[in-house]
């Protein structure tokens, strides 16, 4: 029975990985998000996993409950999940952003892109140098 | 067994992400993917991540990702080839995984080391100490509280980053395009 004790934890790295193919492999950013979003949420599972107890009741205190499971991963967890929506609020600007400034958000076009400028002016940096006119 | 079989179509949910060739089924199955592990939250006896998880998760985050992917339009649907270098580098990164996991201490036992430390203090002392029946909440806002604060910084640095990236009129873009 011990392929079964651990068999949560090889789906979690299942869909683990497939969130960082996602993020190394696909070009298009907003797919990269969505890989490390994925990713993010298996450790999230293999935290709550570890937390665990069985036959033990929610860490909510009540009358006659003998056991709870661990609510220190939930508190770490719980913090994890907000700080891990605001990172992907921050990572889709950074994506429109792109989209507005360079047309595409795909890597590799984005690349030939940056390229194409380097091409044209040897010396010239990406700084704001039209801030003030 | 009914997380067993959630747990395979958590898996199964992932790998039609990966293959998926238009963007917004991503997005929709990785809403999808958000209920499936609210629901092993619940199962796994942690209600309050179950909760966020279900609203911030599946919620809040699906629906930015929607609004950005609107933002983004037209997106061109991902050709369906395999990058043989990254699939080698994650299936050798996830059998290191897998090989490590045989070290870890049966699941569910509660002789875990992760149980004998100071998850039992909280489990003791919060009757006492903080007066609240719900443990999560107790460590969250009181046990933990520097951690909560540190949270909210991270957060507002966030938003405050999200602002100054897509908030303002962007009259500079449109100077420097016309001439």
């Amino acid at each position: 029975m011990s392929w079964l004790a651990h068999f949560n934890y090889w789906a979690v790295i299942v869909v683990m990985m497939t969130g960082l193919y996602m993020a190394i492999a696909q070009s298009d950013l907003m797919r990269k998000l969505i890989g490390i979003t994925l990713l993010q949420t298996a450790v999230f599972f293999l935290y709550i996993s570890f937390g665990f107890v069985r036959n033990a009741q929610v860490p909510i205190l009540t009358e006659g409950a003998e056991r709870y499971s661990n609510p220190l991963p939930h508190v770490l967890i719980l913090t994890a999940i907000v700080v891990g929506v605001a990172t992907t609020a921050l990572g889709l600007a950074l994506v429109v952003r792109i989209r507005e400034r360079y047309g595409s958000i795909d890597e590799a076009e984005l690349a030939s892109l940056a390229d194409e400028v380097e091409d044209l002016e040897p010396h010239h940096d990406f700084d704001d140098q039209d801030e003030h006119p | 067994m009914i997380s067993l079989l959630l747990l395979l179509f958590l898996a199964i949910t992932a790998i039609a992400i990966v293959r998926s060739r238009d963007t917004l089924t991503a997005v929709m199955l990785t809403g999808l993917s958000s209920l499936i592990s609210a629901c092993l939250f619940l199962l796994l006896d942690a209600a309050d991540v179950a909760f966020t998880e279900a609203a911030v998760g599946a919620g809040i985050s699906t629906l930015l990702m929607l609004a950005a992917l609107h933002a983004v339009a037209p997106v061109r649907p991902q050709p369906r080839r395999v990058a043989w270098p990254a699939l080698i580098v994650v299936l050798l990164c996830g059998g290191l995984l897998a090989y490590g996991t045989l070290d870890l201490p049966p699941f569910g036992a509660a002789e875990n080391p992760v149980h004998q430390h100071v998850g039992n203090h909280y489990l003791e002392q919060t009757e006492r100490e903080i007066g609240v029946p719900n443990v999560v909440t107790a460590v969250l806002a009181s046990y933990r509280g520097f951690d909560t604060l540190g949270e909210v910084v991270v957060v507002f640095t966030a938003g405050l980053a999200v602002l100054l990236l897509i908030g303002r009129p962007r009259r500079k873009d449109e100077e420097r395009d016309a001439r």
